[in-house]
């Protein structure tokens, strides 16, 4: 199977006629976004689109904008709500100006960065080399770009909070954030009237370092970046260049892979459990998740020799064989840990009443509002939405097993958080349809020594701790990357934020950001 | 009379079996070439019992780190036997600053505010890769290359990330540092005055500054 894309390309006046027919005709979800420098070719876009309710069949539109020093190309966020700050990704990193974007502002970096880092003539590096020591001063004003009547550029500007918003940081430094997100809260009294993210306190630019990076070696980032899904990512990646180049691993590789992902997500969904408990101000829930999480972490250890950062799929197969007690320790855990462990979360803090005033109705988000912004996995099924990637385009084993996909209808924070909790039962089933039957064969591909994928572009998408994770990759021949870019799971589950908060408490936007589980590093990238 | 400090004691880990104890010891000649008085250094000492037995780190995680960093807060790796449990939210209540993870150019500001904003005597561990030099992400536009490029720093701890055991071994070396620090006339001295000088304590303009400042 292979994983080869060929975009049509669009003109730059015809884009949102297109884009605009492609979603009356089905294809309603905005998979991913990628911003390109093609250098003589100009800059321009990819846009992945995808059939939401039906067979999540994919469609990827090229449009390559006129100007080479001043990009410009029509916005789309009028059709999808992530789309807005997609393009602002891209505007950060690339400089093409989307016209008619309500909000051109810079997404990552900081506002008195100076160039486009992704562009490839740009050296990032030489026009920022100094550390800043000034605090950053982030303006209150949206720019909104419109061609006029004579063909200029005239930029509006409009304020981004009303005049007499009452405006309150909450981050960079704060612990319920899950790390260092920033979000300008517009606030009265305690409602939370409107939300606006600031990023890129993390950015590492790992997409840009992987440009300059041999294939094997781009690997080693994946696992820092959803480091909850670090198994999920770097299967992602492995998966796309081995079938960029044809390569077929052994059915032994696909089972452990599978098997690897889903003790990564039992791992990550106790995590998830934990961390909302110590943010809602349950200590004990906090202790027992870290106790039965830290059973898997022994099981990833004797295999890999790592506990969080894992490094073990690689290119056509995996690091090492599994451990003679692999079998053993598996079945330990999904048998007698995780039972006796979910009857214990359930019965300290599922059924717990201020849990239960405090999630149910909460933020929800309906089924429309998930598809538009993109939000895939548990917030996505929460709301109703069928987006396991597992179900409805199977990679690896996934197509040997049997397993139910969780879905609630409200979408609100205790649906969220109970999706979350059905799916370790789910992961465990999957693992027991395999556990006892993991095939023999090689665990490595014979490979050149130089990896080298192909000329043409490619993306793959598994299904992540999170959500889709989604893969691009364009490549040159060459034996590293002309562009990588990942689909991040966390960045629409940000974005949705502000939709979902509004008109809550601030003491609610804890629940909310907690049941939505991101992960800022995969988000800034 | 002057009493000499000794090499700093841990319990169950004898000192031969530490690493780096040079600088240790260079450390403790530095502060002994001062001299310290009969009378205050028992005082000293028992304050550096208490204080390196009670490191609070503040609640301050930028990636990966930082979830190893709650491994080793929960029940299996449990820093409470240390005495390090009470992870504070605010930096006014925090001992040590972890610095858990990629410091990038953007959050650069910010980690150097939360370091001034911590109240003396203050600490800080840079823990992984990330913090000690760039790691994996040394060659980044906007990543800034090693924590000590804008903090002062008291302890590596290398890995990525470390293992909650090499966690607890560098909270260990810190706890050794600061057992050995003199407290009186040292660490707790008052930070010279920037105004009274310039313009001359008493002045009306002190007083205005003085309360400008506060209100910043």
């Amino acid at each position: 199977m292979s994983n080869k894309i060929n975009p049509i390309v669009v003109a730059p006046e015809e884009l949102h006629e297109k884009l605009a027919a492609l979603k009356a005709e089905g294809y309603d979800f905005l998979e991913c976004l990628t911003g390109c420098d093609w250098e003589e070719e100009g800059l321009g876009v990819v846009y992945s689109l995808t059939k939401s309710s039906t067979t999540f069949e994919m469609t990827h539109i090229k449009c390559v904008a006129n100007d080479k020093e001043n990009p410009t190309l029509p916005t789309v966020s009028d059709l999808w709500d992530i789309a807005n700050i997609y393009e602002r990704e891209v505007y950060d990193f690339y400089g093409i100006i989307f016209i008619g974007h309500p909000d051109m502002r810079r997404l990552f970096l900081r506002e008195d960065w100076v160039g486009f880092p992704m562009r490839k003539n740009d050296h990032p590096e030489e026009k920022n080399a100094e550390i800043p020591s000034t605090n950053e001063e982030i303006s209150d004003t949206r720019h909104k770009y419109m061609i006029d009547a004579d063909g200029k550029l005239v930029c509006e500007d409009s304020p981004v909070f009303a005049e007499d918003a009452y405006v309150v940081n909450i981050g960079p430094q704060h612990p319920s954030t899950h790390g260092v997100l920033h979000l300008r809260t517009a606030i009265e009294g305690e409602r939370v009237k409107q939300i606006d993210p600031h990023l890129g306190y993390i950015h590492r630019g790992i997409e840009k370092l992987s440009e300059n990076m041999t294939y094997p070696q781009t690997l080693a980032l994946t696992d820092r970046m959803d480091y909850l899904g670090a198994m999920q990512t770097r299967h992602a990646l492995c998966m796309c260049i081995e079938q960029a180049m044809g390569i077929e691993v052994s059915p032994r590789v696909q089972v452990i892979r599978t098997i690897m992902d889903e003790l990564q997500r039992i791992d990550s969904h106790i995590l998830f459990f934990s961390c909302l408990c110590q943010d809602l101000g349950a200590t004990t829930a906090f202790l027992y998740g870290f106790r039965d999480r830290e059973e898997v972490l022994k099981i990833f250890e004797k295999t890999t020799g790592g506990r969080l950062i894992i490094n073990y799929n690689m290119i056509g197969g995996v690091a090492h064989d599994l451990h003679p007690d692999f079998v053993k320790d598996v079945k330990h855990f999904i048998n007698e840990t995780m039972p006796k462990g979910l009857k214990e979360y359930h019965s300290i803090f599922t059924g717990n009443v201020i849990f239960r005033n405090r999630s149910i109705g909460v933020g929800p988000l309906s089924r429309e509002q998930v598809i538009s912004y993109g939000c895939t996995g548990g917030t996505g099924r929460a709301a109703g939405w069928h987006c396991d990637l597992r179900k409805h385009r199977p990679y690896a084993a996934y197509n040997q097993v049997k397993f139910n996909e969780i879905t609630y209808e409200s979408g609100d924070s205790m649906d969220r958080y109970m999706v979350r909790l059905k799916e370790i039962e789910e992961s465990c089933e999957i693992i027991r349809q395999l556990i006892d039957n993991i095939p023999e064969g090689p665990i490595q591909e014979k490979l050149k020594p130089i990896v080298k994928v192909p000329e043409g572009c490619y993306y793959s998408a598994v299904e992540g701790s999170r959500g889709i994770l989604g893969v691009y990759l364009e490549s040159k021949g060459d034996k590293s990357p002309y562009r990588l870019h990942y689909r991040s799971t966390g960045l629409p589950l940000v974005a949705a934020l502000d939709e979902a908060c509004r008109n809550y408490m601030i003491a609610d936007l804890i629940t909310i950001g907690g049941t939505m589980d991101y992960i800022i590093p995969d988000i800034d990238r | 009379m002057a009493v000499r400090k000794s090499a700093p004691v841990i319990n169950n880990i004898p000192y031969e079996e530490f690493n780096d104890n040079a600088t240790l010891e260079k450390l403790i000649d530095e502060l002994n070439a001062g001299g310290v008085s009969a009378a205050v250094a028992p005082l000293d000492k028992l304050i550096d019992w208490g204080r390196s037995n009670s490191l609070w780190p503040l609640t301050f995680a930028t990636s990966c780190c930082g979830i190893e960093f709650m491994a080793v807060a929960a029940a299996r790796y449990d820093m409470a036997r240390f005495g390090f449990e009470i992870t504070r939210n605010s930096p006014r209540q925090g001992d040590v600053l972890l610095v858990n993870g990629t410091i990038t150019t953007k959050m650069a500001p910010v980690v150097k505010r939360l370091y001034d904003q911590m109240c003396d005597p203050k600490y800080v561990v840079a823990v992984g890769g990330c913090a000690i030099s760039g790691g994996p992400f040394t060659k980044s536009y906007h990543v800034v290359k090693g924590v000590d490029k804008i903090l002062p720093v008291d302890v590596y701890c290398p890995g990525c990330p470390p293992r909650p055991e090499s966690f607890l071994y560098a909270m260990m070396q810190l706890q050794r540092k600061v057992r050995v620090e003199n407290f009186f006339g040292t660490t707790n001295r008052k930070q010279k005055d920037p105004y009274k000088e310039t313009i001359g304590f008493g002045s009306e303009n002190y007083a205005e500054l003085l309360n400008q400042q506060e209100q910043a």
